[in-house]
């Protein structure tokens, strides 16, 4: 059979046929890997220029199926094409490399890689890359199928449910939507075979792409649903499902980049790194994060840095390991990243829309206060990330529990993200718990760690009342919450079980509020045992948690691999779902860890309190 | 007929020590079984692109290990890379443990142990050299005596 015969029939004989694209600046491998791809029938293109290659496929992106390219290129990066194509083209793209090492093989999975294949590549492993292109079109599918939903978080917390990984997202989306897709017509007719039921792939171009990044902006990434979207880009030919899938791809990407910047941020204001967990959550959420995404490019990576979704998570792991302590960290150091990334204003008020999105993200309920307080703390973030570890996590975040941790990742990271994610974290404890008040407390005391505890627990009260006060409160929390989250994250550790719990998930999944209480549930017991020992200690207790895990957000080496963890976890744990409620398949769960987060919480704060 | 099968055997039997010595190793038969009629000179084609991608890579790190202002390490640690991955796709085993070798002393910033190695790799390079061409010149008369390549595994 030749190549020219497969091509024609490459829909009907899938996965002959396949078009794949090899991109290898060495002339032996690309040589190699083209023979190799096509004795397994592929139909093969080849071309040693990254710059090459991206031409082709803007060009055409019907033209291919799949991307295969090296990794270290003269020309370009191949993660920087790993990440053009996946945003622009939505292509499935296989890392190739003579290099193992896990680090850059997590970088792959960050920067959204579908596969990562070692050199020397084997004829065996290619006879198997087919299946990344049955599995993107499935989700595309569905992603296109679905509706656009009223809460871009509803879409996004279903798929952030899935947090495990990016593919997860889609898969839940594609559950929910499942229904939807069979009966609308557009995915329907020819599912059996992915590649047969290509629709007219809408080429994402960069104009293309920036007037979306430019409309999700103008919405607000809780508000940016496709239709709207699409009515504000008002480009023919365009249609829901494009918007809608291309969202989802953005949202994951925003994610992606957050890692990446968490990671880098690495910063040692834990604190920070809770809020950059949230302005991750956000952004994955689509609340936060695309008004950051959407505001500029410079946004994206910005927000990302700061929230390396990666990092929100890798922040959670390190404070749920540790207990309380771990909390503060990892979101200390997202903040850091946020701080970093330059956009922190950016991200606030990206949070800040993001916030009031989030309402109905769970997340940021009563968090109107984080966000504002991020804002505040964000400007002043990169001093106050540092700080807050000390002071006391155990006073910020007491008894809401629930809601502190959402809120206190989200201040902890980074005054922009803190905000955004304190809100986030707050939002997602209010839900379930009135904590909100404890939470706003925490914001508040981010500067001075010990007087934040005090702080928080009157704080609390008037969390509870003023969800919707939050706001109000939210800003003075918002100074705080920021500085509080920084410090919270470490104080976390010590008192705050629930807190540092909370603030994990909250950074992860700023978005899955739910998924965050889970987190802090999972935590509570931890923190539990921590926290009891920090009530004893009083408040000198939990400080000492908060240190070591602020410094080891401030490496943010655990970040980098702990946040694609804690992304995980987090998007698990939290729902977009503002409530926390909404989303029924976490709002069970969370609302559980919630409610056992916020007992805990209580004491602590209680315990703190007396201090 | 007997010169074939002498010249198959003699192949076979060069090819094994040529494994067993380590110059080659599995992924080279790989690319052998890749070789069919619609692509008859495929090792052939590989082989030789590998030479010319050496070479340039090699002078590439000789210069860059000359510099006597200080050396980009990273220009020289990125070309060792290429060559791993290249030497490794091609199944010239020596070559590739060598390029390990080299790129823990470029990471350590070595100069003398990357001369070192670069020396051993242009070395290892040459055998190589030698020793495919010799092995192709056996595929070739045994092409030309009507034979074909024996398989060897």
């Amino acid at each position: 059979m030749t190549v020219e015969q497969i091509v024609s029939e490459g829909k009907d004989q899938f996965p002959i046929g396949m078009r794949v694209l090899a991109v290898d600046d060495d002339p032996t491998c690309l040589l190699l890997l083209g023979t190799l791809l096509r004795r397994c029938q592929y139909h093969v293109t080849t071309t040693s220029q990254a710059k090459t290659a991206l031409k082709m496929l803007r060009e055409n992106k019907n033209k291919f199926d799949l991307v295969i390219s090296d990794v270290h290129m003269p020309d370009m990066d191949g993660f920087k094409l790993l990440e053009h194509v996946g945003l622009e083209m939505d292509l499935p793209v296989i890392m190739l490399s003579a290099n193992g090492d896990t680090k850059l093989v997590m970088k792959g999975i960050t920067h959204g890689a579908c596969d990562y294949l070692l050199k020397p590549v084997r004829i065996e492993e290619l006879q198997n890359i087919w299946q990344h292109v049955v599995r993107r079109k499935k989700k595309d599918r569905c992603n296109s199928g679905s509706k656009d939903k009223p809460h871009p978080d509803s879409g996004e917390a279903a798929g952030i449910g899935n947090f495990d990984n990016n593919g997860k997202l889609n898969k839940k989306r594609k559950d929910q939507n499942e229904d939807e897709d069979d009966e609308r017509d557009e995915n329907g007719h020819d599912i059996e075979d992915p590649s047969a039921q290509k629709k007219p792939r809408v080429v994402w171009s960069v104009e293309l792409h920036r007037k979306f990044v430019a409309a999700v902006n103008q919405l607000g990434i809780d508000k940016a649903v496709p239709k709207k979207i699409l009515e504000l880009m008002n480009v023919e030919k365009l249609t829901r499902e494009n918007v809608a899938s291309h969202l989802q791809k953005f949202r994951l990407y925003l994610k992606r980049i957050s890692c990446v910047a968490n990671q880098q941020a690495n910063m040692a204001a834990a604190l920070g790194t809770a809020d950059s967990a949230y302005l991750r959550m956000g952004s994955l959420n689509g609340l936060g994060n695309f008004h950051t995404l959407t505001g500029s490019d410079q946004l994206h990576n910005a927000a990302f840095r700061s929230f390396p979704p990666s990092g929100v998570l890798g922040r959670l792991n390190t404070p749920a390991g540790l207990g309380i302590r771990g909390l503060p960290s990892p979101g200390t150091i997202q903040l850091g990243h946020v701080q970093n990334s330059g956009n922190p204003t950016n991200d606030l008020s990206k949070l800040q829309s993001f916030v009031p999105g989030n309402h109905n993200t769970n997340i940021l309920q009563g968090m109107p206060m984080s966000l504002e307080l991020d804002r505040l703390q964000h400007n002043k973030s990169a001093g106050h990330i540092g700080e807050l570890p000390t002071t006391d996590s155990t006073t910020v975040f007491p008894g809401p529990g629930s809601l502190v941790d959402a809120r206190i990742t989200g201040f902890s990271n980074n005054p922009l993200l803190g905000v955004t994610s304190n809100s986030l974290m707050l939002e997602g404890s209010s839900q379930q718990a009135t904590s909100h008040t404890s939470v706003s407390a925490i914001g508040f005391q981010n500067g001075n760690a010990l007087s934040d505890f005090t702080f928080i627990a009157p704080a609390s009260n008037q969390l509870q009342d003023s969800k919707a006060d939050s706001q109000g409160q939210a800003s003075p929390i918002n100074c705080n919450a920021g500085q509080i989250i920084r410090s919270a994250p470490q104080e976390w550790n010590a008192p705050r079980k629930d807190a540092p719990y909370q603030s994990h998930a909250s950074l992860n999944s700023s978005i899955p509020i739910n998924g965050a209480m889970i987190q802090l549930g999972q935590y509570l017991d931890r923190n539990n045992s921590i926290f009891h020992r920090t009530t004893d200690l009083d408040s000198v207790g939990p400080l000492n948690f908060v240190d070591p895990l602020s410094i080891k957000h401030s490496e943010g080496d655990n970040s980098i691999m702990e946040p694609s963890v804690i992304e995980k976890e987090g998007y698990l744990m939290f729902q977009p779902r503002p409530h926390g409620n909404h989303d029924p398949d976490n709002i069970g769960s969370l609302e559980d860890l919630a409610s056992a987060m916020m007992k805990q919480v209580r004491l602590v704060v209680s315990s703190l309190v007396n201090i | 007929m007997d010169v074939v099968n002498q010249l198959q055997r003699q192949f076979i039997d060069y090819s094994a020590s040529l494994h067993r010595e380590g110059f080659l190793d599995d992924q080279f038969t790989q690319l052998q079984k890749l070789q069919d009629d619609n692509s008859p000179d495929f090792v052939v084609e590989v082989a030789s692109l590998f030479f010319e991608d050496c070479e340039k890579l090699i002078n590439n790190m000789a210069r860059a290990l000359e510099q006597q202002q200080g050396v980009d390490f990273k220009q020289v640690d990125a070309s060792v890379h290429q060559l791993k991955g290249s030497s490794s796709s091609i199944g010239a085993m020596r070559v590739k443990d060598v390029c390990i070798a080299f790129r823990s002393f470029c990471e350590a910033q070595n100069r003398e142990g990357c001369l070192r190695c670069l020396q051993q790799v242009t070395h290892e390079y040459s055998l190589l050299k030698n020793k495919l061409q010799t092995l192709f010149r056996l595929q070739q008369q045994i092409l030309a005596a009507g034979g074909s390549i024996p398989v060897v595994e």
